[in-house]
Parts: C-alpha cells; sequence; structure tokens
C-alpha cells in the first residue's frame, strides 16, 4: 500500500518531468531578455506582461477545453469583439446606474453561453465537424458586431466601466486576477473534477466513454460553453481597455490561443494536456513578445521569431515522446 | 538446399528489450511455413526486418541463396516479398482495382489512367483465386474478407514469391476461412512460399507444412507439423506445461437474472433468452447472425424497438449505455482498445471512470479513496503492471482485458457480456481469463459470452445459444455441445 502510494506519488513527478521542456525554454527565455534589457525583470515589466498577455490567456484556458476533447473553437477572436460590443450597448443605457453596469456585463457573457452552445449543438446533434461550425461562427459573429455597430465603434462609455481593465488590486492589474482565478478554477476542474475526468475520457476515446456511461454530447456541449463564456469575458475586459466596444477587436486571436494552448502541450488529436501547460504556453508567447519589443526588435521580424519559438516549443514536446 | 528465403541468425535490440536474439528462420518455395507464439515473442519484429520496417542489428537474410540487402519498405518489395497486415493497409475511398495496382498505374496515352485494363485484370486475379468482387467498388464498402483477397491480389500483381499473412483468418468466419485456405493452397502450387501467423493452432495444423515456435526473441525450434502435436507446441509457447485448456467450474443453474421478451430492432427479430446466475451462456452464430447487435441492445448501444429486458424480474427501460450500466450490465466489447480503453489514462482512471460518483466528496474526487478502490481490484486481479498509475497504453492484452473487467466490477455489475473475450490474447492469459469467468459465475454474477472460436465457447459456457440472421434457432445443454450441430444452428437460415 505505502509502496504503491509512492509510485502513484512518482508518477506524478514524472508527469511534472514532462512540463520541464516547456518550462527550460521559458527559463532560458527570461535569462536572455534580463541579460539583454535591465528593465526586463523589475516588477513593473513582468505585471505589464502579465496584462498583455491576460486577455488572450484566458480564452486560450477555454479552448484547453475545447481541445481537450480533439475539437477546436474558431470563433473566439469574432466572440471577443461582438461580447464587447453588446457589453458596452448595453452600458449605454443608462450609464450611472449600478444595475445597467451589471446587466451589460452579464448580457456579454450570455452571450458567450449562446454561441458556446449553437456550436456544441451542430457539434454533436448534426454531426458537423468543429472545425467548421467553429469556422461559420467566426465569420457570422465577426459580421453581425460590424452590422449591429454600423462599423462604427461604440464609445462615450462611463469612466466607472474602464476601471474592470485599468484598475489595480494591491497594484496587481484586475484582468491579470482574473486571468489567474480563470485558470486556478480551470486546473481545479480539470484535475479534481468528475467533469474535468470526463473531458479527457471523451477526448482520448469518445466511443468508449460513451460506452462507459458517460454523456457524451453534454460534456461536448459544456467545453464550446466554457470557450464561449471566457471568450466573452476576454471581451469585455478587452472593451474595458480601450473603453469602446470595436467591432474588429479580436482580430486572429483565434491563432494566438491555438498556438499558446498547442505550445503549452495540448494534442489536437485530443486526450492529452493540462492547463498548467496552456498557462506556461501562454507566459512565454507574452514574455517573447515583450521582451523583443524592450530591445527594439521591429514588429515584422517579431513575427518572423515567435513563429520560430512557437515551432521550436512544440518540436522540443515531440521529441520527448 | 534451395531457400527461397532464409532468415540466419537475426538480432535486433531494442531499448530495454532484446527482441529477436539469434533467430533463424527458412522459407521453401510451395510452402506454408508457420510462425507461432505468444505476444511479444518476436515474430512481428522478425516481419518487420522481412519488411524492411525495421533493421536488423546483425545477421543476414538469403533470397534464393543470395544475400540481399533489405534497409526500406521498397527493397523489400523488389525482391518479391509482400506482407499482409492484420489492419490492412488498403485506401478505403479507393476502387479495389485502384488499390490492388496502387504504385504501379497502368496507363494510355498522355499518362491517363487506363480504368478499363486495370479493372479488367484486377477482377482476373481476384478470379483466379476464386472470389468474385466487383474491382470498380471503393473498398470500404467491402467484407472483411473481400478486403482480404483485395490484398492477396494486390501482392500477386505485383509477382510477391514470399507472402507473409499476420492472423489472416482473425476477421473471417468459417466459410471464408475456407475459401482463403482454399487460395492458400492454390498459391502454394504456383511456388509461392507463405509465411503464416496465426494464433489458433488448429488452422496450423489444417494449413501448414512446418511451423517455428517463437519465445521471449528466441527460437524454441522448428518442426514438420506431422510430428508435433498441440499440446507441445503450447509447452513450447508457454514454456511450461499447461494442465488443461478450460478449467472447471461447478455449475448450478441459480435463480433468473437476466430477462428478453419479444426483443426486437435492426436486425434482431423476437429473441426470448434468459440468463440465470451459476452459469455461463455462450452466443454463437456467424460474423452478421446479430450476437454483437443483441449484446449491443441489451446495453443500451443501440435501440429497441420492441420487446423487453427483466433483470431481477424488474422490467428496465434503458436508452444509453448510461442506463445500463446504472443498472448492473457491464459489457466487454469486442475491440477492447478501440471501444473500451482510454489509452492516454492510466489504469485507476480507466477502472474508476464509470462509477466515479461513489468516489465523489462534494464536487471533488477523492484521490486517496480512488487509489485505495482502484488498487484493491489490481491486486485482485493480478494486473501486471509497475501500479495503478500506468498507462494503459502499455499493458498487454490480457491485462487490458482484465482493467474493463476491474471497470465494470468496480460499478458493481450483476451481468457482464464478455464479447470475444480472449482475442488477442496470449495462450497462458487465456487461462486466466476463463478463470475469471468462472470466479464471476461462482459470485453469483450473470454472465454472456459470444465467442467466435467454437472449441473456446463450448469449454466456457453451461448453455449455449446459437443465432442465425438475427433470430435464436437453438439453445443447447452443455452434454449437447457439438460443433456440427452449432454449425447447423447457426447456418439454419442460410442459402
Amino acid at each position: 500500500m505505502i509502496k504503491e502510494n509512492f509510485l502513484a506519488k512518482n508518477s506524478k513527478f514524472y508527469n511534472l518531468i514532462s512540463e520541464f521542456s516547456l518550462i527550460a525554454v521559458f527559463i532560458i527565455e527570461v535569462i536572455i531578455f534580463s541579460q539583454l534589457s535591465p528593465y526586463f525583470l523589475t516588477a513593473d515589466n513582468l505585471l505589464n506582461v502579465s496584462l498583455q498577455a491576460s486577455i488572450t490567456a484566458i480564452i486560450a484556458a477555454g479552448m484547453t477545453f475545447v481541445i481537450l476533447t480533439a475539437g477546436i473553437d474558431l470563433s473566439v477572436g469574432s466572440l471577443v469583439a461582438l461580447s464587447g460590443v453588446i457589453a458596452t450597448s448595453l452600458l449605454k443605457i443608462d450609464a450611472s446606474a449600478f444595475i445597467v453596469f451589471l446587466i451589460a456585463i452579464l448580457g456579454g457573457v450570455l452571450f458567450g453561453v449562446v454561441s458556446g452552445t449553437a456550436a456544441g449543438i451542430f457539434i454533436t446533434k448534426f454531426k458537423i465537424t468543429p472545425f467548421i461550425v467553429t469556422l461559420a461562427l467566426m465569420t457570422i459573429w465577426r459580421g453581425a458586431a460590424f452590422v449591429y455597430t454600423e462599423g462604427r465603434p461604440v464609445w462615450g462609455l462611463p469612466e466607472t466601466f474602464s476601471t474592470l481593465g485599468g484598475d489595480r488590486i494591491l497594484g496587481v492589474p484586475i484582468p491579470t486576477v482574473i486571468m489567474l482565478l480563470v485558470f486556478i478554477s480551470a486546473h481545479i476542474v480539470l484535475t479534481k473534477t468528475k467533469f474535468g475526468r470526463y473531458v479527457y475520457a471523451v477526448g482520448g476515446n469518445l466511443e468508449a466513454a460513451r460506452l462507459a456511461g458517460i454523456k457524451t454530447n453534454q460534456i461536448l456541449i459544456s467545453v464550446y460553453i466554457i470557450s464561449g463564456v471566457l471568450s466573452a469575458i476576454s471581451g469585455i475586459l478587452l472593451a474595458s481597455r480601450m473603453n469602446s466596444g470595436q467591432p474588429n477587436a479580436g482580430l486572429m486571436y483565434e491563432l494566438d490561443v491555438i498556438a499558446a494552448v498547442v505550445v503549452g502541450g495540448t494534442s489536437l488529436f485530443g486526450g492529452r494536456g493540462t492547463i498548467i501547460g496552456t498557462f506556461i504556453g501562454s507566459m512565454l508567447i507574452a514574455v517573447l513578445r515583450n521582451g523583443l519589443n524592450l530591445i527594439n526588435v521591429g514588429s515584422y521580424v517579431q513575427q518572423v521569431i515567435v513563429g520560430a519559438v512557437i515551432l521550436l516549443a512544440v518540436l522540443l514536446d515531440q521529441l520527448r515522446k | 538446399m534451395n531457400n527461397l528465403l532464409r532468415m540466419s541468425n537475426i538480432t535486433k535490440q531494442y531499448p530495454g528489450v532484446l527482441a529477436l536474439d539469434n533467430v533463424s528462420f527458412d522459407l521453401n518455395p510451395g510452402e506454408v511455413h508457420c510462425l507461432v507464439g505468444e505476444n511479444g515473442a518476436g515474430k512481428s519484429t522478425l516481419m518487420k526486418i522481412l519488411s524492411g520496417a525495421v533493421k536488423k542489428d546483425s545477421g543476414r537474410i538469403f533470397i534464393n541463396d543470395k544475400e540481399a540487402e533489405i534497409n526500406n519498405p521498397s527493397d523489400s518489395q523488389g525482391l518479391g516479398i509482400g506482407l499482409i497486415y492484420q489492419d490492412f493497409k488498403l485506401v478505403p475511398e479507393l476502387s479495389a482495382a485502384d488499390n490492388i495496382f496502387l504504385g504501379n498505374e497502368l496507363s494510355k496515352k498522355l499518362s491517363l489512367l487506363d480504368k478499363n485494363k486495370m479493372n479488367e485484370l484486377a477482377a482476373a486475379t481476384i478470379d483466379q483465386l476464386g472470389e468474385k468482387i466487383d474491382p470498380s467498388l471503393p473498398v470500404h464498402k467491402l467484407s472483411i474478407a473481400q478486403k482480404q483477397f483485395v490484398e492477396i491480389a494486390k501482392a500477386l500483381r505485383r509477382n510477391v514469391k514470399i507472402l507473409a499473412m499476420d492472423e489472416p483468418t482473425a476477421p473471417l468466419t468459417n466459410k471464408e476461412i475456407e475459401i482463403l485456405f482454399a487460395t492458400i493452397k492454390k498459391l502454394k502450387e504456383t511456388g509461392t512460399g507463405i509465411i503464416y501467423i496465426s494464433h489458433r493452432l488448429e488452422e496450423i495444423f489444417k494449413i501448414g507444412d512446418r511451423v517455428t515456435v517463437l519465445r521471449d526473441g528466441k527460437s524454441a525450434g522448428t518442426f514438420k507439423l506431422n510430428e508435433v502435436d498441440t499440446r507441445e507446441l503450447i509447452r513450447l509457447m508457454v514454456g511450461r506445461e499447461l494442465s488443461e485448456e478450460f478449467p472447471h467450474h461447478s455449475t448450478f443453474k441459480g435463480e433468473e437474472i437476466l430477462k428478453m421478451e419479444n426483443l426486437s430492432g435492426g436486425i434482431l427479430k423476437n429473441i426470448n433468452l434468459e440468463i440465470y446466475k451459476g452459469e455461463v451462456l455462450g452466443l454463437a452464430g456467424l460474423v452478421g447472425s446479430g450476437r454483437s447487435e443483441l449484446v449491443r441492445v441489451i446495453f443500451g448501444a443501440d435501440k429497441k424497438e420492441s420487446g423487453k429486458i427483466f433483470l431481477n424480474g424488474e422490467e428496465l427501460n434503458i436508452n444509453s449505455p448510461g442506463d445500463a450500466i446504472e443498472s448492473g450490465i457491464g459489457l466487454l466489447t469486442e475491440d477492447r482498445n478501440l471501444y473500451g480503453l482510454f489509452m492516454e489514462l492510466n489504469i485507476r482512471k480507466n477502472i474508476t471512470i464509470s462509477n466515479l460518483n461513489n468516489l465523489l466528496t462534494g464536487i471533488f474526487i477523492d484521490e486517496k479513496k480512488e487509489i485505495e478502490n482502484s488498487l484493491q481490484f489490481f491486486q485482485n486481479l493480478k494486473i501486471k503492471a509497475p501500479s495503478t498509475e500506468t498507462k494503459v497504453e502499455t499493458l498487454s492484452g490480457g491485462n487490458r482485458q482484465k482493467v474493463v473487467l476491474a471497470r465494470w466490477l468496480f460499478s458493481n455489475s450483476r451481468v457482464l457480456i464478455f464479447d470475444e473475450p480472449t482475442a488477442g490474447i496470449d495462450i497462458g492469459v487465456k487461462y486466466e481469463i476463463y478463470n475469471l469467468i468462472n470466479k464471476l459465475v461462482e459470485d453469483g454474477i450473470g454472465v454472456t459470452v459470444i465467442s467466435s472460436d467454437l472449441p473456446e465457447l463450448m469449454g466456457v459456457s453451461d448453455r449455449i445459444a446459437v443465432m442465425c440472421n438475427g433470430r435464436i434457432t437453438g439453445i443447447l445443454n452443455k452434454q449437447e455441445f457439438n460443433q456440427e450441430k452449432i454449425l447447423t444452428l447457426a447456418t439454419k437460415f442460410l442459402e
């Protein structure tokens, strides 16, 4: 018994090791930038990095659930725009009332639920592949955001709204705090709950999961709702930071988000991956962008370097196996 | 001597395992040389070396007494070597003819494919094997047996002189096996040498000329098949004497546990059947007879159209596998890798997945309780693995089957359905699985077994229900068991 428990602990240790290659890349990155720029390792800059990373990282947490089930959600970027636009336009009803503030945020988030449910139903009931369903939703929501705003940003928002994305709690930016809360909850859900276990099972072997008595459609619909809601939260935070509802916000976010998840070691074939990996993946890319900015690398060259690092990180993961 | 193929002193080392240790193997023209051994004995490594998929560390290969270098699959093909794998290497969307000519397409002027000619030649080649298949049909529309003929035809079109077949009869019905054997005999007459790998020893005696036994990467000897018997082969494969093939269990026909009344749906018509405590009910029938369909309906994987199912006298309303599991029914699927297990997850998580409610504290899984519970089954069923935290993908077939069984025991199943319980499982471990089935019966669990291996089915069952065309054509008691009788009932409504 004691021996077996020891082995159980031991295998957790191995799981940690398996994330090691990623952590190693991350640490090397931090060391290089701290040598190249004296400002890099200051608390100010690190908090800034976390703030910059927070918007896509929150979405990446949701995307991890989706990719673990061997799915994909391309609609997240458009959802960022549409939920931001919905929240900000609701806010304009009565800028002073706190209740409107709440309704605005709930409205944005609720839209995430609607979008996720729609995606989940098309995927499970009508058996259309996730790629196509969410590709279509991506186009529809983006178009809807432009139609709704007639292509103009929603301006003239109350001061209080910008505190959401701009203020700090004990010196830490609110989006960073929200990001940390999202990742901690997501980690607990994935590793400690029945739902989390089912997500891995469904992604690992859908038919075996059904024959093991799991309501697989429920699980699949749920992961798209999670992704939708987290995208909506990000959309509202982004709108707050820009103090406006922009119909073209979040353009191409889906690609950044998928990159963070995959760099974090989650398999696109489903069933394998961790939320901690996604966190490190998100940070790795954010630190890279920040570091390159600090040492004045031009944005064109940055794109090339970021792409190369994504390939390198995934390659290391592949070699480990 | 003029050997078609001679592999001498082949050695292959994988990290941590000596897969082949000085193994020699030869093949004469027009001969069927069988290769037997348990999983992991080195059969597939030897075949992979022959096919160029894997490189040998040392040893030499001669084709027609000339030394040959096989460094990759195209070298192997160039030497006239063909392999037919258990899971065929065919492109499902392409036609039979396109598959047969894949890589060797015939063309007309302007490099256009000569479809007519390819179809014609493909049909002729298949014809020559004693089978009729429309060569323009896409392969995914063909039956498993027909796919196999397409594979053989493909090998013939490539002038294969050495043909290796890995478990060719595993997915076939008895009738199809006979056609296959007739084809093998025809191939022998043309001087083709055949390497025949199978777990089914009775087949080897039927079709083989010589046999080589591998055990733990070493050759345990090569024999003429008229000079050895089954018992001796098993002893060489397992490395010890097996007392008897099927363990005895004390039967008592207890109370009725599961009852099907006028069950219909899909191909099933009016099934009436009872499962009693204290006995093993065998389900016999050819592929497509409705055996698997019946158990899928009982398990809620497919829907019934009419009829009733009772468990302990109470009518069940089963709409999904979840309902069946909750009622206490467990299904051990035929292909446990595809439909039973989560390869990425460890043994513990595979055992507990269907009854996590039992382990919840609030919304959280109590991991300590989970480890304790899974460890209990891990030890009771003697699953061979370092710990409950080992991923199931590293386990052997027999241990994987035990993990699935542990899942149903942890879910408190009272009726267990085994679909081909020993498919792909080593002989030594088969006996252990039979013992486990007996133990379940003694514990009062209702057990149903489906098996295409008739001797096995007769060995483990106390009663056998025979199916044909979705109907039950007869129920036999132990003293009435007889292969011919079962086959007659299994073909009652055919032709």
